[in-house]
């Protein structure tokens, strides 16, 4: 990974939530989405305590932090797929371009910010209908070859299957298979990927190729990635959110969270005392 | 050695001894039938069996011909019945309901699944036959299609909840709303395992013979339509079983066999299906 080679989010750079008691609020970035004061509930359990953020336009937004603490809860409220648990319910408002998600038809907001969840998941289909499957169910009337192989090739995973893209999805490695899973979400453009953990099943060189691809994809889409993995978070991400037993503790442009956290809870946690 | 360990070493070889003996007479029971069928009946399975009508009293020879056709017709109409309203409810305990209804349409289907037959076969006489004051194919299968209900319901459910959750959440974040998830990703992923539950509930009912006696009664020659009573193999066997010739009982035999013989290749058949694997793999 070369992190020395992308273009730095200079570290006064605010954003909404970025809270930073010591720093001066320097200038801000256009925004995708903006959460403000998100409050969720497991039935009786409440698992996020008023969270406010914004998502920048165009980079990688990192969301850290020790298992449970809420941060797979809270990309899952960024498309609403918080929905499929019973009992759950959400407090706040949530903007993608300035409109209230919660106010859209759940279907059209999901092709708009689309997922890669923890463990590849790939349709038992041929690995042609993984990446048609969505703009199939969405009647497209583009030509699906096309849009198929310019899929692949976002996910640098054109060349390794283009001779058999017939072939069954279950017949990739674990790396090709996520890297499907990501050509599939990319397949109906859209203009938030959010990834839960998407290489927490995978071995090393399938991770770099992966976090590599997602240094790339920034100028297609917003990117909002969980990690329980710091220095994954430190290689790809522009911001990043330390998230504490469901609050929102520490919310800076990367290489300031990581070289000068602002809270102690920070500083431990990055330093490995506890997580 | 200690007496102590003595008796423990003995108590061990006869607990498994014991074990093995019960495995071994729990398997052995199903070749035991199948020799004494072929035994009994394997002299009289013949090309005319399959293709004669049944021989009036005293002659010997002719088939079953025209019960072979019944059973099959009386189990199309029970697996248009049965399978798309036990596909269907199972898709809808699966992938719809929560909590309390799913809790009493399982529990409802478990016990309609342990109804005895004869009762069944009394629901569908008072249902199809008295209204229209004659047997009929119609009422025979509708009595093996509420029978094939709770089975092909409850197994179709299992299968559909095997599938792994990840793949609901991979559909529904492209944006498919529920029913496309279920028919595009959901149904494909689980149709081997459906497909066996089908042919087991079929394979099932093939071999009932309580509820056709007052639905589809009985029948000597072809019955044309659906409209008519109609023979079939396991009605046959009964009759043929308890006449008094000993020519009867032979056919009784061979019809029992190739009963059988159905059922043990659709098993086989279903088996396979579910052997080439899950469309899903584990994980």
């Amino acid at each position: 990974m070369q992190a020395s080679a992308r273009p730095a989010v200079p570290s006064n750079f605010t954003l909404p939530g970025t809270t930073h008691p010591t720093r001066e609020p320097g200038p801000s970035l256009p925004l995708r989405m903006n959460i403000s004061n998100v409050n969720f509930f497991y039935g009786t359990k409440q698992a996020l305590f008023d969270i406010s953020m914004g998502i920048a336009n165009s980079k990688v937004t990192a969301l850290i932090g020790p298992s449970g603490c809420g941060k797979s809860t809270l990309l899952r409220t960024f498309n609403r797929m918080h929905e499929t648990v019973r009992s759950s319910r959400l407090e706040g408002e949530i903007l993608l371009d300035g409109k209230n998600i919660l106010a859209q038809d759940v279907t059209a907001l999901r092709r708009r910010v689309g997922m890669v969840f923890q463990r590849p998941n790939p349709f038992p289909k041929s690995i042609f209908d993984n990446v048609a499957y969505g703009l199939k169910i969405n009647g497209t009337k583009i030509p699906l070859a096309e849009a198929v192989e310019k899929s692949l090739r976002h996910a640098a995973l054109w060349d390794e299957v283009k001779d058999h893209l017939h072939k069954s999805a279950y017949e990739l490695s674990g790396g090709q298979q996520q890297r499907l899973c990501i050509a599939r979400a990319l397949a109906v453009e859209p203009e938030v990927l959010l990834l839960d953990e998407p290489c927490s099943a995978l071995d090393p060189i399938s991770t770099a190729k992966i976090e590599e691809l997602l240094v790339q994809l920034k100028d297609l889409c917003t990117i909002t990635i969980v990690t329980h993995n710091m220095q994954q978070a430190a290689r790809v991400s522009d911001f990043t959110a330390f998230l504490l037993m469901g609050q929102l503790i520490e919310f800076s442009p990367t290489p300031q969270l990581f070289t000068t956290p602002g809270d102690p809870r920070t500083e431990a946690y990055i330093t490995g005392r506890f997580g | 050695m200690s007496a102590r360990v003595r008796w423990r070493k003995f108590v061990s070889a006869f607990m498994l001894t014991l074990t093995g003996i019960c495995a071994f007479v729990a398997v052995a029971v199903l070749f035991f039938i199948l020799g004494y069928l072929v035994f009994h009946g394997g002299s009289s399975v013949s090309w005319s069996f399959f293709t004669k009508l049944p021989a009036p009293v005293g002659e010997t020879g002719g088939g079953m011909a025209n019960a072979i056709v019944g059973s099959a017709k009386l189990l199309l109409i029970a697996a248009l019945i049965g399978v798309p309203i036990g596909f269907l409810g199972a898709v809808y305990l699966a992938e719809f309901s929560g909590g309390s209804t799913a809790f009493v349409v399982r529990y409802a289907a478990d016990l309609l699944n342990g109804v005895p037959s004869i009762v069944i076969g009394i629901f569908a006489y008072s249902l199809a036959v008295l209204p229209f004051k004659h047997f009929s194919t119609l009422a025979g299968g509708f009595a093996l299609g509420l029978m094939m209900i709770p089975i092909t319901l409850r197994s179709t459910e299992e299968f559909l909840r095997s599938v792994p959750n990840t793949l609901r959440e991979g559909a529904m974040a492209l944006g498919a709303s529920k029913w496309q998830t279920i028919a595009s990703v959901i149904v494909p992923a689980a149709y081997r395992g459906i497909l066996t539950a089908i042919l087991l509930a079929f394979a099932r009912v093939a071999g009932e013979t309580a509820p056709l006696l007052f639905t589809a009664f009985g029948n000597r020659f072809w019955s044309p339509g659906w409209n008519q009573p109609t023979a079939s193999l396991p009605v046959m066997i009964y009759t043929y079983a308890i006449a008094p010739y000993d020519d009867w009982h032979r056919q009784a035999w061979a019809a029992g066999l190739v009963l059988l013989g159905l059922i043990l290749v659709v098993n086989i058949v279903a088996r396979a299906i579910l052997a080439r694997g899950v469309a899903v793999p584990r994980s």
